[in-house]
């Protein structure tokens, strides 16, 4: 829950194409002072991340509001879902970028 | 085919090739474990009643973080359901008392000091069990490849001298796990794997926030200590261990302590007061390198 109502714009992390411990460094440098309420969405591609995103979260008791799988890589300075082709079964096509998680943090008191 | 999530990548994926191969993902059913890594006996309940299911895999204990399986309640559950149930016993012959809740046994001479190249298959009288294929003559039809004698009675001797040690071992082995369990409950921001009260006394398993685990193994190897690690960056696919991402612990910074037998390790005891000593130091060094010393 959000200590006022003024909506707070996110903040975006892109991790995509660092490895682990990497995605989590980053994602607690931006937390790192900022108040309770403030939300920081974080891009990441790293196999580990869907593990350890929300156990950073859980060990420092911010809230996980949503996690979503997305299948490829949109390119850079967008972060819009791109739609996957019907050939390929809903998986990134032969060749193209593994897909990558969304995830939205809501920091805590 | 039932196993559960958290069985030898030898089980996991003979399971999911099999499916695949025959493009029908329900062959093999893969039941959840809970935080600690115990099988959720629900889940496999449920899984045992799918109509023809032909065998359930349980592991005695997992070898990466120690935590035992309800051997006693999941094989009562097979019985119900009529399934047999494989025990793969690989991490816990030699350190626990061998289990008695099987329908079939798999082990590994290693385990308890044999040699290596010697698995064992204990079927009891009352399993009905055929080998696959053509029956030979040799063993009544159980191999069809001669026994290697002097590897079964090195084995036979390693079990002999295993058994007569075991309830020293495990006590020794046992209050050393509880120094290092302390020592790594104490490291900042650090989560200990595995059931603290239903484990192997010779495995404990804790991931770092903010370590490489690789760059951690490194360290530890600079300074004298061979230690495992299930973090993905070690791995060529860049997937973490399976065993820590069923049970959803942090699996960066992980490493992994397994404590050799009494004969192969005499000073075991220092090895570990030494570990104690230098395993913050280690930490701090590696996450300084990262620049996260302060997070």
């Amino acid at each position: 829950m959000r200590p006022n109502s003024q909506p707070i714009a996110p903040i975006e992390v892109d991790a995509r194409g660092l490895r682990c411990p990497l995605p989590v460094i980053r994602l607690a440098e931006t937390a790192k002072g900022k108040p309770p309420g403030t939300s920081i969405v974080v891009l990441a591609d790293d196999p580990a991340a869907r593990y350890d995103i929300p156990a950073w979260c859980r060990m420092r008791h911010h809230e996980l509001a949503e996690m979503t799988e997305l299948p490829s890589r949109p390119p850079s300075g967008e972060t819009s879902n791109v739609p996957t082709s019907p050939d390929t079964g809903g998986l990134p096509a032969e060749g193209g970028h593994r897909g990558y998680v969304r995830f939205q943090v809501l920091l805590q008191a | 085919m039932v196993a559960t999530a958290v069985e030898h990548s030898a089980i996991l994926t003979t399971g999911r090739h099999h499916a695949a191969a025959a493009q029908d993902p329900s062959l093999f059913a893969e039941v959840p474990v809970d935080w600690s890594g115990r099988v959720d006996l629900r889940a496999l309940q449920d899984a045992l009643a799918v109509p023809a299911t032909v065998v359930a895999a349980v592991q005695c204990a997992n070898g990466e973080i120690g935590t035992r399986q309800p051997l006693e309640r999941a094989h009562e559950l097979c019985r119900t359901h009529g399934v047999p149930l494989l025990v793969d016993a690989m991490a816990c012959l030699g350190r626990d008392p061998a289990p008695e809740h099987f329908d079939v046994m798999a082990g590994d001479a290693r385990s308890w000091g044999g040699p290596g190249g010697l698995g064992v298959l204990v079927v009891p009288a009352r399993t009905r069990w055929r080998r696959p294929g053509p029956v030979s003559e040799i063993e009544h039809g159980r191999t069809d490849v001669e026994p290697m004698i002097a590897l079964a009675l090195a084995a036979a001797e390693a079990w002999r001298a295993t058994q007569a040690d075991r309830a020293d071992q495990s006590a020794r082995s046992s209050a050393l796990l509880r120094r290092l369990r302390a020592a790594a409950d104490h490291l900042p921001d650090v989560e200990v794997v595995g059931d603290p009260d239903n484990a192997l006394a010779h495995v404990l398993t804790f991931s770092l926030l903010y370590v490489d685990g690789e760059a951690l193994v490194t360290e530890l190897d600079r300074r004298g200590f061979a230690v495992g690690t299930g973090s993905a960056c070690t791995s060529s696919t860049l997937e973490p261990s399976h065993v820590l991402a069923a049970t959803g612990v942090l699996t960066h910074g992980n490493v992994r302590l397994t404590l050799p037998l009494n004969p192969v390790a005499p000073a075991l005891a220092d090895g570990v007061s030494r570990f104690i000593a230098e395993l913050p130091e280690a930490v701090a060094a590696v996450r300084a390198h990262l620049g996260a010393g302060d997070l």
